[in-house]
């Protein structure tokens, strides 16, 4: 009785599908990667409490109570108010947007001089486009950090010193930095910035509607000079129409140096200048390569068709280059982030200098610092990326 | 890009070490036959390679000596540079066994980074370098002027406290090492430098013209310097404090590095306890007997190295002031060896 039995409860745990789940691939490879999770878990656990443990055994204080201990350090240049009396949690976001600063700047400016150096390598003119070759090949052969030495120390070092300042236009260019005057919007300014904003959705809205126009009609509407008067005419307008509400801080000498005004401090030109000419080089040599991705029938095609130059230029070759040129343009822009850390070199008080510096020596917290300081730069960088896929899947090849 | 590599390393070590400290430093350094010691990237009359590219200062000899002491060889030493920021994150992960840089010690660094202080080699105090061109007699009238600092100091905390209290404004421009800071200074970034005393003349000698420069009579703060060791091991920390000890030992009795040998003759109780002969010797600190005989024979006690590195004997021409002993009005002052 017993012998008949097993092979019948055995046939029919085959016949109900139930086989060992070790034989069907499916689950093994869920199962392994399952098994790769819980291993890699347990290992980042066992860092962290081995860390911890090893903190506490040496002395050592944790936590990130730090954050609200009043730092006690001056720093040269913040775009949100600070003083020695506030916190080191106040000096990370110093630091934090000190970098912002200067990358978002710096790509601005690295992508507009890429365009027009990429553009201009492949021009017909033999001048500008040696020009342009002569330029990408020295600055993308230089290494970065003795570009930035070079701005600051080289060319600072020319300047004169305050008390002899040069001046135009009312602003002062010395060792110290370029000041420069500033407006102040009296009452009623506000009005001009609502027009400025206002002229900017206003753009918006008419691009979206020529660009309609353009793919049902074929005409063109000049989006350029509309664009313009919009976004700046309209303020223009509203400024003279509440009476020129603005009056203007002028730098003025007094002691040391000069007071009032907009000062921009040396090592931010020096960082800016070394990030932006650098990276354009890169830049300069992507667009390049983009424009050349485009079949030259297009071309023909375009000049066959009528297309002048300009219009070729725009219509044609560079919406088909971007393809080409937005996911390497991407590594560009997390690149240059990246560099402006090396801003820590000559002292321009970005995040690493500030934070993973002084704050990191002042309080000790190593590990919660560079943690923090980590986590920014991922954060930043995820960020960019995300928004260059978002622009890449709008301007990547549609089929239909 | 080796600043961030030494501190990823610093926190990886942080991260994955246990062994180390289990062991004891002495133990360590007794093995592997060198002491590991941080210094500075250079700082004339404290820690500086000379022209034959051998390190020589101040804090370098504590070093030295500790080898003496341990090793019973004043050479066996490693020495890393270290710049402000990174020289606790050294210390702490086991990169190097002595910290001995121009380091101040203060209340959160004794009690918060898991470190003690082994003794102060040096009493300094800050003050402040300026051109003479600006015409400024005292830092008072530094209101609104430009600082070059080094970064990760209290020099950092000090400006600004004092700027604070004095109800004037500033602006810190902070670099990473020294030579960045002078650099800064001689490009005119900054109508002023601030640092400790002592390092603002080792500083201004090595400006292009040192003349031009003059450090200005005020001291804002108190710099007590000295080597540092990590906290818990309290066997080598006794091993720096006495090496210390001894040579302050040493120069109040009139034992130098040319007549140790001498001395061994000598029927003064105090001496034949200092080199070994009587009293405690090296028992309690698992050192050989002569450990302090060798630290003056081959390195010298506190007033020979003073003058040597920093005195009168140097370029730098610090006079001894409160560094002197406390027989001599000075606040150098070691507990007695028996």
């Amino acid at each position: 009785m017993s012998l008949s039995d097993r092979p019948t409860s055995e046939s029919s745990a085959i016949k109900s599908g139930s086989s060992r789940f070790w034989n069907d691939p499916d689950k093994r490879a869920l199962m392994f990667q399952i098994l790769l999770v819980l291993g890699l878990a347990a290992f980042l656990l066992s860092i962290i409490n081995n860390t911890l443990s090893n903190l506490e055994q040496r002395g050592i204080t944790t936590g990130f109570a730090f954050l609200d201990v009043e730092a006690g350090f001056g720093i040269l240049q913040s775009l949100i108010p600070y003083t020695e009396t506030d916190t080191y949690g106040r000096t990370f976001f110093v630091g934090l947007l000190n970098t912002v600063l200067v990358s978002v700047l710096g790509i601005i400016a690295a992508t507009v001089l890429g365009f027009f150096l990429g553009v201009g390598r492949l021009s017909k003119n033999w001048l500008i486009s040696k020009v342009c070759t002569v330029y990408i090949e020295i600055f993308r052969n230089i290494p970065l950090l003795l570009q930035i030495f070079f701005w600051y120390f080289t060319v600072l070092r020319t300047l004169p010193s305050p008390r002899q300042s040069l001046e135009f236009l009312g602003s002062f260019l010395n060792v110290r930095g370029l000041y420069l005057p500033q407006p102040v919007g009296g009452e009623g300014f506000n009005v001009v910035w609502v027009m400025f904003f206002a002229g900017l959705g206003a753009t918006w809205l008419l691009k979206r509607w020529a660009n309609k126009r353009q793919e049902v009609t074929g005409q063109d509407f000049p989006m350029l000079y509309a664009g313009l008067g919009l976004i700046f005419g309209l303020p223009l307008i509203a400024f003279f129409l509440m009476g020129m509400p603005m009056t203007v801080d002028h730098p003025v000498l007094t002691g040391f140096n000069f007071v009032g005004g907009i000062t921009i401090i040396p090592e931010f030109m020096a960082l800016w200048l070394a990030l932006t000419i650098y990276t354009a080089a890169f830049i300069a040599e992507i667009v390049r390569g983009g424009i050349l991705s485009v079949p030259h029938g297009q071309l023909e095609a375009a000049t066959a068709l009528g297309l002048p130059r300009s219009k070729t230029l725009r219509f044609i070759i560079l919406p088909q280059a971007l393809r080409v040129i937005i996911p390497p343009l991407t590594s560009q822009y997390l690149n240059l982030t990246k560099n402006s850390s090396l801003a820590t070199a000559i002292g321009y008080p970005d995040l690493v200098s500030v934070f993973a510096g002084t704050t990191l020596n002042q309080t000790g917290q190593a590990i919660e610092v560079i943690f923090m300081t980590m986590a920014v730069y991922l954060t930043l960088s995820i960020l960019t990326s995300i928004f260059m896929n978002w622009y890449n899947s709008r301007k990547a090849l549609i089929e239909r | 890009m080796m600043k961030k590599t030494l501190m990823t390393a610093a926190v990886l070590a942080a991260s994955f070490s246990g062994q180390a400290m289990a062991e004891g430093t002495l133990n360590i350094v007794k093995e592997r036959g060198v002491v590991q010691c941080g210094v500075t990237t250079g700082l004339a009359g404290f820690s500086n390679p000379d022209e034959k590219g051998q390190w020589a200062g101040l804090d370098v000899d504590v070093c030295r000596a500790v080898a003496a002491a341990t090793l019973g060889d004043a050479t066996k030493v490693k020495f890393i540079p270290l710049t402000a920021k990174e020289r606790f994150t050294a210390l702490q992960s086991g990169e190097i066994d002595i910290l001995s840089r121009n380091t101040t010690w203060t209340q959160t660094r004794d009690t918060q980074l898991g470190l003690n202080f082994a003794g102060v080699n040096y009493y300094d105090g800050q003050g402040f370098m300026v051109s003479k061109k600006l015409g400024v007699k005292s830092a008072k009238e530094l209101d609104g002027a430009a600082f070059c600092i080094q970064a990760g100091t209290t020099t950092e905390l000090n400006l600004a406290d004092y700027f604070r209290m004095n109800g004037m404004s500033y602006s810190p421009v902070v670099f990473d090492t020294s030579d960045q800071t002078v650099k800064g200074f001689e490009a005119g970034r900054c109508d002023a430098i601030t640092s400790d005393q002592s390092q603002l003349y080792a500083l201004r000698i090595k400006l292009v013209d040192p003349e031009a420069a003059m450090v200005l009579p005020e001291v804002i703060s108190k710099e007590p310097l000295g080597p540092v060791v990590r906290q818990g091991d309290d066997e080598w920390f006794n091993v720096v404090k006495w090496t210390h000890n001894a040579m302050l030992n040493a120069e109040e009795m009139g034992v130098t590095s040319a007549n140790t040998d001498e001395m061994l003759k000598s029927a003064n109780p105090n001496v034949r306890r200092l080199l070994g002969l009587e009293g405690p010797k090296g028992t309690g600190l698992n050192l050989n007997d002569d450990w302090a005989y060798q630290i003056i024979k081959q390195v010298g006690n506190y007033g020979e190295v003073f003058d040597r590195n920093v005195g009168k004997d140097s370029p730098l021409q610090v006079s001894r002031g409160i560094n002197a002993l406390w027989s001599d009005g000075g606040l150098q002052y070691a507990p007695p060896m028996r």
